[in-house]
């Protein structure tokens, strides 16, 4: 019993293990600095965990991955082209991006699950064609529409012909580069500390208002104290505080935003819309038979889902490094490596969490960082590494839905013996 | 005016589909606190009468239904489902309307939870409200005693047996405030005989509550033990209402069937025909066909005979010959002319001697988009190798176009000609070309699966003349499965019913309808030769 039940928990996250074992050879094979590492992932999971977070609704809701999420980035970028071009900067800029994403996500959402809800089981590759389409309609947009109809200021525009400039600056006097990022940064331990804290507070207050039992509040303060403890060991801590390399310090503002989006996620859960969700999810004929509005229920999960994923490429747009974008490809990879980084992550095409989302994004980075310099230390090339990563993204999400679709084709046969002997048990009674 | 007798009458309800009559007439009166069991075969009509209660989609968008529906003391126009759920009309399917990773509470309470408001929820609406997982456990607690269900309110549905999600469903109707009918449908398919007794008696329970009940089952020993009243249809028409206190299994039995003398297909067989020893044993055959499962079928079929295979839908009639050729996953043993024939292996039974005509012509049995004559080759070319010329085993066009050509003579295949294209056919044609194909394999054993479905009166004498033909002068032994009983006592020998996965009995065509009544709600009678 036990053994099949480490074997099943072995089968579901064997692309996770896969994803630590192959992240720790490559740190250990490319010699990279391990302070850099570590600052390059936490760069990595400031701008990419809050896309990533975005695609679990819609997978609760049974719609697998968002592959659409794209058309969210295409309206943040629209968001921030406007906001460019009014030249409104600092946090007033983002803000203004986001409140311009927000109406037009939600519509986009509105559209996309409209569409979706005609091709019900196919909704992975769905949306995700549907992001190439849009694509289309994204670059006549930004290369007829503004600049022709819709006037722009010429500092955004083409000199000399139509349609927006092919990058975008976020730096100078645009002032919109880390505008959230900025705002308060405190050392990475700092941080740490403060977690365990809030999380052994937590606990506590939630033990005292009889919400946990008292073993799952101990299994709680050890873990605080195991996290504290570990950055309180030297050799740890060396690598973090700026003995070794430089300070990591982290953005406070987009970390509060990042935790703020799992407490939307797992809230949502617990109401009314949530508990739709899951049964949409889990089954449309059971859902339709109990009076839900299975179609309603699923372009709401899309339309959250668009607006999140929105919110998220404006984070990333203004994060450490990034300054610039390029107008007509910025947005085109993002559902598919938020996708892989979620799958990487344990997530399947119908269950998702926010650990997995985070544990995703990290894993699925710090591959994504060591693997070209592992390549080239391998095989004396680096360019190796650049088609590792795309191997890797889409070799991910193709394991992922193979897997799905064995899994579900063994627990129906799974259910057909169970109802064979059900019965067969009547008719041993019968005899009896 | 004193508050109606009836909590339900639904009075000369009539619906056609298309230019079918399905249901005639039909009237149906149901006390408060009364069981009232609703009886008929397959096609009777009892689904689409549940249909018309239900309001259900497939009845309006098919042009609505003449006669009238009083619920409750007042004319109702029910618009869905939905709008019968809120009446106060619930139903317990027969296939579990359950959400397996969902815990019994949140199944029982679905889309009806219990939930407090909160800051967000004021200004986003009653959707955002948290649920109270408490207050809600109460009431499925409440609700599960009711029915004497003793399992955690927690529980996970998908860990639960079989027999127990019948009652999550009984709980999930009886939760809802202001039910005052429910209806039944086959609940005791799936259960023990000791669940099926549980259930009965919480049925009773309910029933006492003055809440209505409308059941609809096949196992006639059950109408007897728990229902008040009887309705019993046949062929879209009410035939009898009456009191289970003056009624007796055989005389439902042959209310139900009832229709000896009446057959339309009448086809001449000749005396000469020589029926020999067995030629397939069949032993603990289980076959997992969605839908048509069986568990543990036990068949001899002679050598020469027609062999009817009978019973209700989804009994697993039609699972047999789709396990025995291979289609469908199946387990057991099956010897083919004393050789033991391997399961779940197509090309093997093929190679065997045996050929089928499926059901499923769309599916499984014809290329649509091709012609005539390559249809009837190709599983020949493919499994015997024949219609090839040539070491690198050509298509033998000739020859083939020779073959067809007789078919289509043979067997009165009307066309064009040989090269056109199946799916242009009219049913019947089709099935002739399906019939052709099975033959062109040259089998002396032949499954025919519902040969007449779909097709029209005159096809299907042609059809049924055929497989007579085939039986008599090539000898072949003939497996037909049909839902058609009158049909299969026209041209069969012996007649086995199938009910629950199991051969209840086997009959003679002359059999009683009584007999047959019985069989097929799984009782054997003295009639029988037995399984």
């Amino acid at each position: 019993m036990t053994k099949n039940k480490i074997l099943g928990h072995l089968e579901k996250y064997v692309v996770t293990y896969l994803f630590i074992a192959l992240s720790v050879l490559f740190i250990v094979v490319s010699g990279l600095d391990i302070n850099y590492v570590a600052s390059q992932l936490l760069l990595r999971l400031n701008r990419n965990a809050f896309i990533v977070l975005a695609l679990i609704i819609p997978i609760i809701a049974g719609m697998g991955i968002n592959f659409a999420i794209t058309i969210g980035a295409m309206a943040a970028q629209i968001g921030l082209l406007l906001t460019i071009n009014w030249g409104v900067t600092g946090v007033a800029g983002i803000l203004l991006a986001a409140a311009i994403t927000l109406p037009l996500g939600a519509f986009f959402g509105f559209l996309i699950g409209k569409l979706l809800n005609k091709m019900k089981g196919q909704e992975t590759i769905g949306s995700l064609i549907l992001g190439y389409f849009a694509n289309g309609a994204y670059q006549l947009l930004f290369l007829f529409i503004f600049g022709n109809i819709i006037p722009l200021n010429s500092n955004v525009t083409i000199v000399g012909a139509s349609g927006v400039q092919n990058t975008l600056n976020l730096t100078g006097s645009v002032k919109l580069y880390t505008a959230v990022d900025s705002i308060a940064r405190i050392p990475f331990l700092t941080a740490m500390y403060i977690f365990a804290g809030v999380l052994a507070g937590a606990a506590v207050v939630q033990f005292v208002r009889k919400k946990i039992s008292g073993p799952r509040l101990a299994a709680t303060l050890i873990l605080a104290a195991v996290i504290a403890g570990i950055f309180m060991v030297p050799a740890v801590a060396a690598v973090f505080n700026g003995t070794h390399g430089r300070e990591i310090r982290l953005p406070l503002v987009t970390w509060i935003l990042i935790l703020l989006l799992c407490l939307f996620n797992s809230t949502i859960m617990r109401t009314r819309l949530g508990q739709k969700f899951r049964a949409v999810g889990q089954s449309q004929t059971v859902a339709n038979a109990s009076g839900i509005n299975v179609d309603r229920t699923r372009v709401i999960a899309i339309m959250i889902s668009t607006v999140l994923a929105g919110f998220g490429q404006i984070l990333f747009m203004q994060s450490d490094g990034i300054g610039t974008f390029q107008t007509y490809a910025a947005h085109e990879q993002v559902g598919l490596y938020a996708g892989a980084a979620i799958l990487v992550g344990g997530a399947s095409i119908d269950r998702a969490t926010n650990l997995q989302a985070l544990v995703g994004t990290f894993l699925f980075h710090s591959l994504f960082i060591t693997a070209q310099s592992a390549a080239s230390v391998m095989f004396g090339d680096s360019a190796v590494g650049e088609y590792f990563r795309a191997f890797l993204s889409y070799g991910v999400i193709a394991v992922a839905l193979i897997m799905y679709a064995w899994r579900s084709a063994k627990q129906k046969r799974a259910q057909q013996i169970s109802l064979d002997e059900g019965t067969h048990e009547s008719a041993a009674e019968k005899e009896a | 005016m004193l508050a109606s007798e009836f909590v339900l009458e639904m009075n000369n309800i009539s619906k056609v589909y298309g230019l079918n009559t399905v249901l005639k007439d039909v009237t149906l009166k149901i006390r408060p606190g009364e069981i009232h069991a609703l009886l008929g075969e397959n096609g009777a009509g009892k689904s689409t009468l549940m249909n018309v209660l239900f309001g259900m989609p497939v009845i309006h968008s098919t042009g609505g239904f003449q006669g009238e529906i009083i619920f409750d003391g007042q004319k109702v126009n029910i618009a869905s489902p939905m709008d019968a759920m809120s009446k106060g009309i619930g139903m317990v399917h027969q296939e579990f309307m359950l959400i397996p990773g969902f815990s019994v509470t949140d199944n029982i309470k679905l889309n009806r939870e219990i939930s407090k408001p909160w800051v967000i929820s004021r200004v986003l609406g009653r959707d955002m409200e948290l649920l109270d997982r408490d207050a809600m456990a109460k009431d499925a607690r409440r609700a599960m005693d009711s029915v004497g269900l003793g399992i955690e309110e927690y529980a996970m549905v998908s860990g639960l047996p079989v027999g127990h999600m019948q009652f999550i469903e009984i709980a999930r109707e009886i939760d809802k405030s202001g039910m005052k009918l429910l209806v039944f449908d086959e609940p005791t398919a799936v259960l023990t005989e000791s669940e099926a007794q549980q259930l009965l008696s919480v049925m009773k329970e309910i029933a006492s509550k003055g809440i209505a009940i409308i059941f609809i089952t096949h196992r006639l020993d059950e109408v007897m033990n728990a229902a008040d009243n009887i309705t019993i249809l046949r062929d879209g028409m009410r035939v009898m209402t009456l009191k289970s206190s003056e009624t007796t299994p055989e005389k439902l039995a042959s209310l139900m069937i009832g229709r000896g003398d009446e057959m339309s297909i009448h086809v001449e067989k000749s005396s000469s025909r020589q029926i020999g020893d067995t030629v397939m044993k069949i032993r603990n055959l289980k076959v997992a066909m969605p839908g048509e499962v069986d568990r543990g079928i036990d068949l001899n079929v002679r050598k020469g005979e027609i062999l009817g295979i009978g019973g209700l839908a989804g009994q697993g009639k039609i699972g047999i010959p789709n396990g025995i050729m291979g289609l469908y996953e199946a387990s057991g043993d099956v010897e083919f002319e004393g050789k033991k024939l391997e399961l779940g292996n197509t090309a093997a039974a093929l190679r065997a001697g045996l050929a089928m005509v499926s059901e499923d012509r769309r599916g499984m049995g014809l290329l649509m988009d091709q012609s005539i004559e390559d249809n009837i080759a190709f599983t020949a070319m493919q499994v015997h190798g024949d219609f090839l010329t040539g070491f690198l085993g050509q298509k033998n066009s000739r020859a083939i176009r020779k073959y067809a050509e007789e078919m289509i003579k043979e067997l009165d295949i009307r066309c064009t000609s040989p090269t056109q294209t199946v799916g242009t056919l009219s049913g019947g044609n089709q099935q002739k070309v399906c019939v052709a194909r099975a033959l062109a394999l040259k089998p002396r054993f032949l499954f025919v699966s519902e040969p007449t479905r779909g097709i029209d009166i005159g096809a299907k004498q042609l059809v049924l003349e055929t497989l007579v033909r085939l039986n008599e002068e090539m000898g072949m032994t003939i497996v037909m499965v049909s839902s058609e009983l009158q049909e299969m006592r026209s041209i069969c020998d012996r007649i086995a019913i199938v009910a629950e996965g199991k051969v209840v009995d086997v009959l003679k065509v002359d059999a009683s309808d009584v007999a047959y009544g019985l069989a097929m709600s799984g009782v054997k009678s003295k009639e029988g030769e037995g399984a």
